[in-house]
């Protein structure tokens, strides 16, 4: 079983990002999808903080922390980018205005529940944007790793990590495959690397339909 | 004449009673108002309530408040990064209360305290831990969640400019809750780098404007460091 890489997982993504598409990536691996969005395709992405517009990051001593992600992490404007209020921010996230969003996630159930933001336990909670993304967007896609370090599947008959949101996730894309959440249950798109469905479904434990 | 300018950011701080909601505003060190967090600390009001999106990121600002002993509340969104030891240590010893809140319900509470608004009904968070107890309603086949304003006695907030009716444009990133924390408090305390001229901010460009803000104070322009990430090697 031949894994892809988190590169090559952002890259298959980014393919899925048409032009003129309003965008936020999420913390983590998400934000790896924007250094695969080809140049010549216009992309508007949007930070929770208050930015449409985002570019990549500045060249090393031009660092400006009053540009910043969600990540806290420095960034530059690209030209026609705009700033704006936290509640106008979110208005764009929880109004439906930006039409993917993409997650990273602990687990996603086979009705498109995501858990994302607490392991629970005594673990210090913190949830950031993510339960307003998860239900605000035209379409929420997550990236993940197919299975967790001990070899579960992270896609799940019911989620057991504290929800995110209930049904919002559209389509998982994995370093294994990329499946649709549907009404008919998960939808098998694409699996790497000649990795047949029935092998597939066996990782998985759940479920994937032609 | 009016002039909301004062001389000092202990001035600008006079009055804040022990006990006080006050809103901070800021996006880890983005449009931080460290200068006038100094300045509570220093005035020395405690048992507070404290808004802000983090719960403060190293040793200074938000946290150098935490680690003095005065704050009873914090209402964030997210308060666990890898350089919020201070909030850690107090969270995990019972020695300070955390209301989790979904950002964009946290900017929205803002704004609607500031707008007049007795409670709305959102749909982030439905069925999830952060929505237990709430009142829930279905509207036109979706499913929300009621929430509530979140009032302030006070909002420390850090603009680029200001002048002295109050009229406050940003910088960058560092707007973040600026604007909506200004309108939500009772008293709202901007600091900016540069004080203009009356009439000297473009009328089209004013973000926030004077009616929600009473008292601007300027201080020294520092450049706003790194915080809340783990900066590559």
């Amino acid at each position: 079983m031949q894994r892809l890489t988190r590169d090559q997982m952002a890259a298959r993504v980014a393919r899925d990002i048409p032009e003129g598409s309003y965008v936020n990536l999420g913390i983590g691996l998400p934000t790896l999808v924007g250094n695969h969005l080809p140049a010549d395709r216009e992309i508007f992405l949007h930070s929770e903080n208050g930015l449409l517009g985002m570019g990549p990051a500045p060249t090393a001593g031009a660092e400006d922390y009053d540009l910043i992600n969600a990540g806290k992490q420095p960034v530059t404007l690209r030209p026609g980018g705009a700033y704006f209020h936290h509640a106008d921010s979110f208005a764009m996230m929880r109004g439906g205005h930006l039409d993917i969003c993409v997650l990273g996630a602990f687990q996603v159930s086979v009705g498109g529940d995501l858990a994302n933001w607490h392991t629970g336990g005594d673990a210090i909670p913190a949830v950031g944007g993510a339960m307003d993304l998860a239900i605000g967007a035209k379409r929420t896609f997550v990236m993940m790793e197919h299975l967790t370090k001990s070899g579960e599947s992270k896609i799940v008959e019911r989620c057991t990590y504290p929800l995110t949101g209930i049904g919002c996730v559209s389509r998982i894309y994995t370093d294994l495959a990329v499946i649709d959440v549907t009404a008919r249950g998960l939808i098998l798109v694409e699996a790497f690397n000649g990795l047949d469905r029935a092998e597939l479904e066996r990782l998985t434990g759940v479920p994937l339909h032609a | 004449m009016i002039d909301k300018t004062v001389e000092s950011t202990a001035a600008a701080l006079e009055g804040v009673s022990d006990g006080a909601t006050v809103m901070i505003g800021g996006f880890g060190g983005a449009g931080q108002p460290n200068e006038l967090i100094d300045a509570l600390i220093a005035q020395g009001a405690r048992d507070l309530t404290i808004v802000n999106n983090n719960a403060g990121n190293g040793e200074t600002g938000l946290a150098a408040l935490l680690k003095a002993g005065r704050v009873r509340k914090i209402i964030c969104s997210f308060p666990r990064q890898v350089d919020s030891q201070v909030f850690d240590g107090l969270y995990r010893s019972g020695q300070l209360e955390l209301e989790l809140v979904p950002q964009g319900n946290l900017a929205e509470r803002i704004r609607a305290a500031g707008a007049g608004i007795g409670g709305f009904f959102t749909p982030t968070g439905y069925g999830t831990e952060l929505a237990k107890g709430k009142e829930t309603r279905e509207i036109d086949g979706r499913m929300y969640v009621l929430e509530a304003p979140i009032h302030a006695d006070v909002a420390l907030i850090k603009a680029e400019r200001g002048d002295r009716w109050g009229n406050l444009v940003y910088r960058k990133t560092a707007r973040n809750f600026g604007p909506i924390m200004a309108m939500a408090a009772k008293l709202t305390v901007a600091s900016v780098h540069d004080i203009a001229e009356l009439g000297e901010l473009d009328p089209e460009a004013i973000v926030t404007p004077g009616i929600f803000v009473q008292r601007v104070v300027r201080v020294a322009r520092t450049a706003t460091g790194p915080a809340g990430f783990r900066k590559a090697a």
